[in-house]
């Protein structure tokens, strides 16, 4: 049986790898608010109304995933929560942070990694012969259509003997500041390739010719040189763009994870093997200091 | 508090490229150097100053071979009070798993309140805290970016998630913490404080002395093959051209997507 | 009687004086040691021009006469004020001075109060910007001397009693009162300019008198008695003229830092631990975050680190008092107790790994010379002449066109040499000078191994930092030249051909060529060479008055408070001087000013070049 636990929209993505990877299984959705799911899945599981903190989830799983299960989790700051502890209750193999898969072969599961931010990938074969936890990359798989009609099974009930030794306790929103970069069409995007923090005015004169906003990778926040709404990943926001310019932005998997709905995106980076390139539509290979005066002053003259 | 600090050596990969050994079983090393693990020295801060506040000490434990004990050494130059070196060639080709047995079996060497480990390594993939929290069937919080005394038992530490928003959480103690960048600002450590800690000694300790024979590349679940280089560039249109001409190209693009109001 | 009274009121106020500076010597007598005895014959040179002639206080023209005034004023009124205080005491005591000297002090007497008077307006009513906070003091202190100038003129025209009482009690009152704030300068400013520092470019030891750094339980500047003697002299004798504070290029772009501020807060942190009157207080720490309340840091962590050491405030305070040591003795506090900021973090470990601050490949450290015939120490190949490339020209792609220059002009010039290689380290300058000494000596040990392996005779540099470096810090060198100097040298060796260009050329000194290393000349001699090429001076802010790009060395990893950048500062005071060039002959000024002219939106307008770059297309 194939569980799939729906924190958010990736489990659609991840009903699309179950059927890839196992063609014809079962699969079950599970979670705290996944009842309209049914068009997705053999049988959605619904554990009641909580806020999903993994240390009450792990004992719930472990007490109703049955034994040599495969369960897939989105890799993100939930799954890696939940993912490494749950393995070891199910007696599973843990197989993190998927990127691609390269099928089964016996009881031998084999997977692509990425390591180093990226700069190399690795083969990985997992021995899932008394089950796996998966967690795998947004974006890897297309998020399903409807093609079930499944059935909903209330397992609320398994909740009231758990006393979790970590308990929720409020959510801290970032602060919004006077933008809102996920309503944005259009963002000018920086990252650490910038160099300095005066060259930032080059990318603002830039966005303010262009009419975007400006947004910026987590290296420009943790310097301090913008505020933390403008950033795009998955520890900053999530943003659905149709024109996403990544100036100076390597393009780690966190960055990429914050842009959704495939906007037409187009980097400019001084490193010809940034991995920006790879996710990019159109790639230029310059350096931001002398490119973007020379753009800015052309957007202008565009106008 | 007696807080364990679990800590990685990894090649510094910000400025240098990784590259791909000939034979494709390993990253090319001959002109790499190595340093502590990011998350694990802001792990190792956030535990110094736990004990400045609280009392106890900090004991710092990594999984290696002699190499990693320079680095157990930078990080008792910072303010550990002791460090542990875990070296036996029978742990090489460990899974998260077999590595977090390892740990389980170094925390049990003493009465340790909380263990505190990096989030994440550049050549991992943030599993090793969460497997010994298990293990040692502790509560666990990952992504860890605030961390506070609530009462004699308890901590209230925040997790960092999705939206650069904050979980915050109350957790009974003893418990596992994976630590997030950001948490603190470690502090520096430089050639003479390293001098200063270098006659202290560093335990050594191998898998008879830990008890621990389930762990290594013949119980791994899990296993790398090989390493290879992802095709670059392999979406991206390439522009070529001088500058004006690149800047023309970029315009037209922009404006035809309608990205120039 | 009236005799009895004055010798009651002498000594009660020689009493109170003599008290009050036994107390004011205490914290010096605790001050970490400082050998300033050396060299006599410079130091009475030295008293001769800054004190008794007064040399840079016309730099600042109307304060500076104004001074000047007061100065020689008061050194003739010395003598007739003893004269009066002893007359007092002894009736028809006379130290028979003369009748040139009485027209003389007449004059004096006259001189000093008109001064007194403009300065008490300029004060209250035309303060300069320079001037912050005190004016009650300073207005108080000229009211004193008016009085006293006053009063002696009356009594020597009338004999007045009261005249003479007035003179007299005003007279100790003022001895007293100057040791309280910044007017313990006429006291101290003679001892401070006496004790100044001889060398420049170079930093102090950590400790003097020590060499083995590992037996010092802690380095650099922690609590108040870690400063030097000399160091507390200095915070002694600030007079808060606020010259300092005007031409610290940090304080122009709103760094927070103000030199002065240092000297000031650190002596009210003296006062206070050592006051007049009761035992000494408990100790507040010199420097570290919070500020402001009690107990809190006399000193701000940022406002240390904020200093580029350009030395433009040693070269314009007017009685020597001295910053970048004791700025460079508070950052090895710092970072012997791991305070150093984050964005200094990385840069530091590798340059302790690698050698450079990128931790780039050391085997690359002579790739910019891969296509060019020249000679490398690490393929066994030797020369007369060394040249010491440094880490900025070896690895960044624009500096790097720097090296090429150089090894391009010295094979001109007919020069022999050949450059280290990969054994080749950092020079290690701007790791002295934000506090790692420890990491500073690793990187001069293993270039100065390098450097004798190679058998050179001397060495050439094209990066000021490495000539401060190598000429100031290391021992044992042979001799260093920047590449402006062997220009000069050789320029007969060299065909200049005429520039194709109507553009206007200025010449920016870079701080460790000029002020640190006193040469001005070389390069603008090496510029003024090329037949056609119209150089203007930014005037007033050229030589010894340049003003700092940004600065080098680890600077450009630090990210300060600022509101704009040095280099913004400078590039706009090349265009006021109708430069359309800015020449230099420092990779980091190149590197700033070329950013600084993007910055400031000049980019077409004005542009910058190496001073080797230029000789070189030009010959």
């Amino acid at each position: 049986m194939i569980f799939i636990y729906a924190s958010d929209d990736t489990a659609l993505e991840l009903a699309t790898a179950a059927e890839t990877l196992f063609p014809g299984e079962k699969r079950i959705a599970i979670g705290t608010k996944c009842n309209e799911l049914l068009a997705y899945f053999d049988e959605v599981w619904s554990l009641g109304e909580f806020y999903p903190n993994a240390e009450l989830l792990r004992p719930l799983l472990t007490a109703i995933v049955p034994s040599g299960s495969i369960v897939l989790l989105p890799h993100n700051t939930f799954g890696l929560d939940l993912g490494p502890g749950l393995s070891v209750k199910l007696g599973a193999a843990y197989v993190p942070d998927v990127v691609g898969f390269d099928g089964i072969e016996g009881a031998t599961l084999k997977a692509v990694r990425q390591e180093y931010a990226g700069q190399v990938s690795a083969h990985v074969h997992c021995d899932i012969s008394r089950g796996a936890v998966i967690t795998i990359r947004s974006g890897i798989f297309r998020a399903a259509e409807p093609s079930k009609t499944g059935q909903l099974i209330d397992h609320s009930a398994a909740v009231a003997g758990i006393t979790p030794r970590r308990r929720f306790v409020e959510l801290i929103q970032a602060e919004s500041g006077d933008v809102d970069i996920t309503k944005e069409e259009v963002l000018v995007s920086v990252g650490r390739g910038i160099g300095d923090k005066e060259n930032l005015a080059l990318v603002e004169e830039l966005s303010e010719a262009m009419g975007a906003a400006l947004a910026c990778s987590r290296p420009i926040v943790d310097a301090k040189w913008l505020d933390k709404p403008r950033q795009v990943g998955t520890s900053g926001q999530t943003v659905k763009p149709k024109v996403y310019l990544a100036l100076g932005i390597s393009g780690s998997f966190q960055h990429l994870g914050g842009i959704k709905g495939n906007p037409f995106l187009l980097a400019v980076n001084k490193n010809p093997k940034a991995p920006i390139f790879q996710a990019a539509s159109v790639g230029v290979v310059a350096d931001l200091v002398e490119f973007l005066p020379v753009l800015t002053e052309k957007v202008r003259a565009a106008k | 508090m007696e807080i364990l600090v679990c800590v990685k050596r990894v090649p510094d990969s910000a400025e240098n490229e990784i590259s791909v050994s000939s034979d494709g079983r390993d990253i090319k090393r001959e002109d790499l150097v190595y340093s502590v693990n990011e998350w694990d020295n802001y792990a190792v801060e956030e535990a110094i100053q736990i004990v400045e506040r609280e009392g106890g000490n900090v004991t710092v434990v990594s999984i290696g071979d002699a190499g990693a004990e320079e680095i157990v050494r930078r990080e008792m130059a910072m303010g550990a009070n002791q460090g542990v070196l875990i070296t036996d060639p029978a742990f090489e080709g460990s899974d998260g798993l077999g590595t977090a047995k390892v740990l389980k079996a170094a925390a049990n060497r003493a009465k340790y309140d909380l263990i505190l480990t990096g989030a994440q390594a550049d050549d991992g993939a943030g599993q090793v805290g969460g497997m010994l929290a298990a293990l040692l069937d502790w509560p666990y919080a990952s992504l860890v970016n605030r961390i506070e005394r609530k009462d004699d038992a308890t901590l209230r530490i925040g997790r960092e998630i999705e939206g650069g928003n904050q979980e915050i959480n109350d957790i009974d103690t003893p418990c596992v913490l994976s630590i997030q960048t950001g948490i603190n600002e470690p502090r520096y450590v430089g050639i003479r404080g390293i001098r200063k800690v270098a006659s202290l000694e560093v335990p050594v300790l191998d898998s008879a002395a830990l008890g621990v024979n389930d762990a290594g590349a013949a119980a791994a679940k899990v296993r790398r093959v090989d390493y290879f280089v992802p095709e670059l560039g392999a979406g991206a249109e390439m522009l070529e051209g001088s500058t004006e001409e690149l800047a023309d190209k970029v315009v037209g693009l922009l404006k035809a997507k309608g990205a120039i109001k | 009687m009236t005799q009895l009274f004055f010798l009651l009121v002498a000594l009660a106020g020689l009493g109170t004086f003599t008290w009050i500076i036994v107390r004011r010597v205490q914290p010096l007598l605790h001050a970490a040691p400082d050998p300033r005895f050396n060299d006599i014959p410079r130091r009475i040179q030295l008293v001769l021009k800054l004190w008794l002639a007064q040399w840079r206080q016309p730099r600042y023209l109307l304060a500076g006469v104004l001074h000047i005034v007061v100065f020689f004023g008061f050194l003739i009124l010395a003598a007739r004020s003893t004269e009066l205080v002893i007359l007092g005491i002894v009736p028809d005591f006379s130290l028979h001075l003369g009748r040139w000297y009485d027209i003389t002090k007449e004059i004096a007497g006259l001189a000093v109060l008109a001064a007194v008077v403009i300065l008490a307006i300029r004060r209250a009513f035309f303060r300069p910007a320079r001037y912050t906070g005190h004016t009650t003091e300073a207005l108080l202190v000229l009211g004193m001397i008016a009085t006293l100038m006053v009063s002696e003129l009356v009594y020597s025209r009338t004999g007045s009693l009261a005249a003479y009482t007035i003179h007299d009690i005003t007279f100790f009152t003022f001895l007293c009162f100057l040791p309280m704030g910044k007017h313990f300068h006429v006291i101290t400013s003679l001892f401070n300019v006496f004790f100044m520092r001889l060398r420049p470019g170079n930093v102090k030891p950590v400790k003097y008198g020590v060499t083995d750094l590992d037996s010092l339980p802690s380095l650099g500047v922690k609590k108040f008695e870690d400063f030097t003697w000399k160091h507390i002299l200095d915070f002694y004798s600030c007079a808060d003229c606020g010259r300092c504070s005007d031409r610290c290029p940090a304080n122009r772009v709103k760094r927070p830092l103000s030199p002065r501020n240092i000297s000031i807060k650190c002596r009210e942190a003296a006062f206070a631990q050592y006051p007049i009157v009761g035992v000494r207080q408990a100790p507040s720490p010199v420097v570290g975050a919070g500020q402001g309340q009690a107990g809190a840091p006399v000193l701000h962590e940022d406002e240390i680190w904020s200093c580029t050491t350009c030395g433009a405030c040693e070269e314009e305070c007017p009685i020597g008092i001295e910053y970048i040591d004791k700025i460079v003795d508070l950052r090895r506090g710092m970072v012997d107790d791991g305070l150093v900021p984050q964005s200094l973090q990385k840069p530091m470990s590798a340059l302790e790994k690698r050698g450079n601050p990128w931790g780039k490949l050391e085997k690359n450290r002579a790739a910019w010379a891969a296509k060019m015939d020249v000679k490398l120490v690490e393929k066994g190949e030797t020369a007369e002449t060394l040249y010491f490339v440094d880490s900025m020209t070896s690895y960044d792609d624009r500096m790097q066109k720097i090296a090429q220059a150089t090894a391009r002009v010295l094979a001109k010039a007919s020069v022999d040499f050949a450059v280290i290689g990969k054994d080749e380290k950092d020079s290690g300058h701007d790791v002295r000078r934000f506090g790692e000494e420890m990491l500073f000596e690793a990187l001069k040990e293993q270039n100065a191994e390098a450097i004798r392996s190679s058998e050179a005779k001397k060495i050439v540099v094209s990066d000021p930092h490495a000539l401060n470096a190598l000429r100031n810090d290391y021992d044992g060198m042979p001799p260093v030249q920047h590449i402006s100097e062997v220009i000069a040298e050789n320029v007969n060796k060299l065909t200049f051909k005429p520039l194709d260009s109507a553009k206007t050329y200025t010449y920016h000194d870079p701080c460790y060529l000029g002020r640190h290393n006193n040469t001005y000349d070389a390069p603008r001699t090496a510029i003024d060479c090329i037949p056609g090429l119209k150089r203007v001076e930014m005037k007033g802010n050229c030589r010894d008055r340049s003003f700092c790009c940004g600065g080098g060395g680890l600077m450009l990893f630090y990210e300060p408070e600022e509101e704009q950048r040095m280099g913004v500062v400078r590039v706009r005071q090349a265009a006021d001087a109708g430069a359309d060039v800015i020449v230099t002959a420092c990779p980091f000024c190149l590197t700033n000013i070329e950013d600084a002219i993007k910055v400031a939106g000049l980019e077409g307008k004005m542009e910058a070049i190496d001073l080797v770059e230029l000789v070189d297309q030009q010959t």
